[in-house]
């Protein structure tokens, strides 16, 4: 049973078709990559996995679960984690803090048990912490925990959206472009945290990227979108010489 | 920080809580009438601007409908706790509905249930208008207030219409008060630094990403309006008998308007300035009363202009936001180590003798 499957979505905005007919299938333990150009419809494929937008067709099943229409909130609280392409960080809380928001679902505060800190709350917000806190040492983020999420360097914040997902212990995490704007030492480093990560909570990882070194890098398996049609899937050697790959980010010859 | 200094912490603010406590005590045998009702009002007010913080400033909904929360709580409150002699004076037009004539509560009791009445009613007006965001929400919140209160208006026979109420029993003394303003203080507090005050903030800063956080963000946002609604529905019934008469026109969107100063200048998500801009607003309100007489100026001499000291909150309002946006507070909050940074608190070891009124530290 794949984990996640998309059977035949689409997703259309008005006159725009931005996703059509997209049928991706993930195993358990895969790194799967999405490319294409600019507008291709690979963010919209997140946001429709994720719940924020419901597919104006077709399925999506997580888990070998319907998972098509549910709130966002109960898609990740099944497993599925996502961090932004454009960092959307919770901007006045610390750091640390915005780990513990992804441990939101596992604390389950109420809004007299969490202020009274009833002792069923207050164990789940202590073990929230220790989590938390060890997540942030993983990648190397233990030092910033008391400092306001906007104050962090660029890249620093990247991880800390990594970071935050991971906190919400899903079992698929969706990756929108981590490697955007960094040079290529930092995208290296990236790449080697991905490895990590992957390795150490067994995730299943479906990854949005534009620096190709990073997609080839760790990717087993790619799809590639154009327009929002899925025009080549396979492993990354067969990927890089698709004729139809190669026109689409090059241009026809 | 350390362990001596969180003790430190602890007795200060309960020594600020006790000079405080205290002052009240003599404050409520000594002042004269008037500067107690102001004192109290300025009690209330704490109530209320928290209550507004708390959807306004920690879970970012721009709501205006307060006064319409207050209202309920104000007219819940009063028809319980009026006795039957009274409500028969008052109802003199139209007699009141039957099952309300002969009911008479205690007070805390009557107090809870304008709470409840406020909540109830705010969530149900949650539920549809919290899909609406931003301006679009406000307007929708002053509508259902504006309805709230046209509704009173017309309910003669429950509400007693534009005659409102009158002669309410001054239940609201400067213990209940008091109590109350410590309640909803304590309550905040808690509630802030908690895992549920985390995700109302999360919300705030980023409902897309807090959603995906697996936070039920409708869910945090109707709760937060509910118990808001509950706060400024003891807050209108505070105020009713503090002042002993409640009718329709009390409960304009002016009022909602004074709240809205409070928490802006006090800081949009500060609890400490929420309380600190109470007093501020209170006491100037009062202070500044001599700008409606007639004025004096020597080479200007003007008669008396009702409204001319709205002009100063308005000046206030404007001076705020061109040159200090975030309030007298911004997000932040008072704290012990924050005089003693400022050098006002000595250093520590011995504790300090300093005591603010405001236990929030």
């Amino acid at each position: 049973m794949a984990l996640l499957e998309t059977e035949r979505v689409t997703m259309r905005f008005g006159g725009l078709t931005a996703v059509s007919d997209l049928a991706i299938r993930i195993e358990q333990d895969e790194i799967v990559g999405l490319i294409g150009p600019n507008g291709a419809g690979k963010t919209t494929a997140f946001n429709v996995i994720t719940g924020m937008n419901r597919p104006s067709e077709g399925r999506v099943r997580f888990a070998g679960e319907d998972v098509t229409g549910l709130a966002r909130h109960q898609i990740s609280r099944r497993g599925v984690a996502r961090t932004f392409q454009n960092i959307r960080l919770f901007r006045e809380l610390t750091v640390l803090e915005n780990v513990l928001v992804g441990c939101h679902a596992a604390i389950a505060p109420g809004v007299f048990s969490a202020p009274l800190h009833l002792p069923g709350y207050r164990r789940r917000e202590g073990e929230a912490r220790e989590l938390a806190a060890s997540l942030l040492g993983e990648v190397g983020l233990e030092g910033n925990a008391a400092d306001l999420a906007v104050s962090l360097p660029y890249g620093k914040q990247r991880r800390l959206e990594i970071v935050r997902a991971l906190a919400t212990r899903p079992r698929l995490l969706l990756l929108d472009e981590p490697a955007a704007g960094m040079n290529p030492q930092e995208s290296l480093e990236l790449m080697h945290l991905i490895r990590r990560i992957r390795e150490k909570f067994s995730l299943t990882i479906l990854l949005i990227e534009h620096h190709m070194q990073v997609v080839m890098g760790v990717c087993q398996r790619i799809y590639v979108l154009e327009y929002g049609e899925t025009i080549a899937q396979g492993d990354p050697a067969a990927i890089q010489n698709d004729p139809k790959v190669i026109e689409a980010y090059l241009g026809a010859q | 920080m350390s362990l001596l200094e969180g003790r430190r912490t602890h007795l200060l603010t309960a020594a600020a809580v006790i000079v405080f406590a205290a002052f009240l005590a003599v404050a409520d045998r000594t002042f004269d009438a008037f500067t107690l009702r102001v004192l109290n009002l300025c009690g209330i007010y704490v109530v209320l601007a928290l209550s507004l913080n708390l959807v306004n400033g920690f879970t970012g909904l721009f709501s205006l409908g307060h006064a319409g929360f207050m209202a309920v709580g104000a007219y819940t409150c009063a028809l319980l706790t009026l006795t039957p002699e009274q409500k028969e004076l008052n109802f003199f037009l139209e007699p009141i509905v039957p099952w309300l004539a002969h009911v008479t509560v205690p007070f805390p009791v009557a107090l809870l249930a304008g709470g409840a009445a406020a909540a109830v009613l705010g969530f149900l007006i949650a539920a549809p208008a919290l899909r609406l965001r931003d301006d679009y929400l406000a307007i929708a919140t002053l509508g259902f207030a504006e309805i709230i209160r046209v509704v009173l208006t017309n309910a003669q026979p429950v509400t007693n219409g534009a005659l409102g109420l009158k002669g309410l029993p001054p239940f609201a003394g400067t213990g209940v008060v008091w109590v109350c303003a410590a309640a909803a203080v304590l309550f905040m507090v808690l509630l802030v630094r908690s895992a549920y005050g985390r995700a109302l903030k999360a919300v705030r800063d980023d409902e897309i990403a807090a959603a995906a956080m697996g936070v039920d963000v409708f869910r945090a946002k109707v709760v937060s309006f509910t118990v808001s609604s509950f706060m400024a529905g003891v807050g209108g019934a505070l105020l009713g008998h503090v002042i002993t008469t409640i009718d329709p026109k009390m409960f304009t969107f002016m009022l909602t308007f004074n709240i809205l100063l409070v928490v802006v200048l006090g800081g949009i998500g500060s609890i400490t300035g929420s309380v600190i801009a109470s007093f501020a607003v209170t006491i100037l309100m009062e202070a500044l009363r001599f700008l409606d007489g007639p004025l004096n100026l020597g080479f200007l001499q003007t008669e008396g202009r009702p409204g001319l000291r709205m002009v100063v909150f308005s000046v206030l309002l404007m001076a705020v936001v061109l040159f200090r946006q975030r309030g007298l507070m911004g997000s932040r909050e008072f704290s012990w180590s924050m005089l003693a940074r400022a050098g006002l608190l000595p250093r520590p070891g011995r504790g300090g003798a300093a005591g603010g009124p405001h236990g929030a530290a």
